[in-house]
């Protein structure tokens, strides 16, 4: 229950951090690989596919193609992916199947450091993702440096935000097979219809105010703005949807997680 | 394995419970029950399935907050310095929970970085816990390769990676074959000579009086007794035990006349005794010819005698 321990994180959720990370590094060549085929992949099939069909797309006034059009949101995608799937399916094996939680709960680490060290291992995955996607969608010329760099920092908070709801369904679901549920009604929405293949615009009315809670919607524009290095004052607006989405959902994973491992 | 000193406010009590209560929604688990193991004991907790064992140890572990009394560990607080407790308290959990994503050593290296412990003192220390258990020719192999009876002995050493005061084992032995059961054994005897505390939990009577200094018995939450092993079986079921298989009425009657203290399984008359060979004698003179023998008293008659035979869940 909440309360009845005060709350306890220290620096030492570093150490579930790193035994992650060290079982990242002895995979990393094969972790390595699906952000790096995937934007390939996407941009062959829509940019090459698609844009013969599409031809370019107006976004905020100016014509672009369509391959610039969809590479940052790719990114944005690829940051909800990693950092929610991590926190899903990745830390329930951990904690139900692997007991790796129950052991490191029989150690001076808390509750709350196992979950935040899980979390914060989710974000840099989606930071890892966005840096590799970053490095082969630039070699297209679609992202403008410097400040397509500000891609790296979004991402960070795009992973906290996606890990923290990630880890808050991993501390409701009853079984694994349950994480379908927030992936088809939650996550597989968010990616079609976040302004990540077509602006939102494109949307009736009712159907754009709801993309605007979806954190995917902003996630993608920030990216996309980064990458054309067209930053404006409004993007703080995003970023804040960004931030409280966060600090919502961060202290709720923490809440279910420890009524559902704390007993 | 050198236990580092002792040093606790209340002298040389280790652990020390006072009305522990715990429960779950209206199942009480723990109902109010005192103990203390001393330090340098191997203290036991023995009881059946569900008696709330587990829940006990997990609550001195400070992995489950307690719902009333108060519990010392090395004479601190357990809600208010958890983690200093943790830090001196070497846990092997009932399932299995070794790292199935890293090898032997790195399970080692990793556990010990959860305890701040620098990265050259975990290695010797890991090299050292795997010479211990025998496992120092197979520090890259991954967990999963591993025997039942292995994987255990590296739980055992990873729960001595930040050379604990208090080894805390939740039924330790469970599950293993006859040969990697003794091993574990073998090694607890090993440690306990070196002086570390021991809190056992255990099912396996024959665990408990190898091991265990104290013990008590508890059941549906509740203490049933306390004591030495030894003592106890003298106190609860005296010295002897005569099993007859298929007993005739009249040895019903014959008992019942005498006093004795038995019990009736239908099929199966035990009678506790004193008196060695007389009493045996007389049985099978006159009573029956055959299936009936007499044995020492263990530590399992004085567990059965007193939390029943009706089958726990």
């Amino acid at each position: 229950m909440m309360g009845r321990f005060p709350l306890r994180i220290s620096r030492r959720f570093l150490r579930v951090w790193q035994r992650n990370f060290k079982v990242y590094r002895k995979s990393w060549k094969i972790s390595f690989i699906p952000p790096f085929l995937e934007p390939l992949f996407y941009l062959i099939a829509f940019g090459i596919g698609l844009s013969s069909l599409v031809g370019s797309i107006r976004h905020q006034g100016v014509e672009i193609s369509y391959v610039r059009f969809i590479a940052p949101a790719l990114i944005g995608v690829s940051i909800m992916y990693n950092a929610f799937f991590e926190t899903t399916y990745a830390s329930f094996v951990r904690m139900y199947y692997q007991k790796t939680f129950d052991a490191m709960l029989a150690t001076p680490l808390s509750l709350e450091e196992v979950i935040t060290g899980e979390i914060v291992w989710g974000a840099t995955k989606s930071v890892i993702a966005a840096a590799i996607m970053m490095g082969v969608i630039s070699l297209f010329g679609l992202i403008r440096f410097p400040d397509g760099l500000l891609i790296l920092p979004l991402a960070v908070l795009g992973g906290i935000s996606f890990g923290s709801i990630g880890m808050y369904f991993t501390g409701i679901v009853g079984n694994i097979e349950m994480f379908n549920l927030p992936v088809f009604l939650f996550v597989t929405p968010m990616f079609l219809f976040s302004g990540t293949f077509f602006p939102i615009e494109n949307l009736p009315r009712w159907a754009q105010q709801v993309a605007l809670l979806f954190p995917l919607t902003h996630l993608a524009n920030l990216a996309r703005s980064f990458s054309f290095g067209k930053l404006s004052p409004s993007l703080l607006w995003e970023i804040g949807y960004l931030l409280v989405f966060s600090l919502i959902f961060f202290p709720l994973a923490l809440h279910k997680m420890q009524q559902r491992l704390i007993k | 394995m050198n236990s580092g000193p002792v040093s606790n406010s209340s002298g040389s009590t280790i652990v020390e419970a006072k009305n522990l209560l715990k429960r779950f929604g209206d199942f009480v688990a723990v109902n109010r029950i005192s103990f203390k193991v001393e330090t340098g004991e191997c203290f036991g907790i023995l009881g059946p399935n569900g008696a709330g064992k587990t829940t006990t140890v997990r609550m001195v572990y400070g992995f489950s907050p307690m719902t009333g009394g108060s519990l010392k560990v090395f004479g601190l607080d357990i809600s208010r310095d958890w983690r200093r407790i943790k830090a001196r308290i070497g846990v092997c959990q009932q399932e299995n929970s070794l790292d199935p994503d890293l090898t032997v050593l790195q399970n080692l290296e990793v556990f010990a970085r959860y305890f701040d412990i620098p990265k050259k003192v975990a290695r010797e220390k890991a090299m050292e816990l795997l010479a211990f258990i025998a496992l120092d020719h197979r520090l890259n192999a991954t967990v999963s390769e591993l025997s039942g009876g292995l994987m255990r002995r590296l739980v055992l050493a990873r729960a001595l990676i930040n050379n604990p005061d208090l080894l805390i084992l939740d039924e330790p032995t469970t599950g293993l074959d006859p040969q990697s059961r003794h091993q574990v054994w073998d090694r607890l005897e090993e440690l306990r000579k070196k002086g570390i505390s021991i809190l056992l939990t255990t099912h396996y009577m024959e665990e408990a009086s190898q091991l265990c200094d104290r013990l008590i018995i508890i059941d549906h939450g509740l203490i049933l007794i306390e004591g030495k092993p030894q003592q106890l079986i003298r106190q609860h079921v005296g010295r002897d035990v005569i099993e007859i298989t298929g007993p005739t009425q009249e040895l019903r009657s014959f008992v019942q006349a005498k006093q004795l203290p038995y019990e009736d399984l239908g099929h199966r008359l035990i009678v506790y005794c004193e008196d060695r060979g007389e009493l045996y004698q007389r049985i099978t003179r006159d009573f029956c010819k055959e299936g009936c023998v007499m044995r020492m008293a263990t530590l399992e008659d004085v567990f059965l005698k007193l939390t029943g035979r009706e089958l726990r869940e």
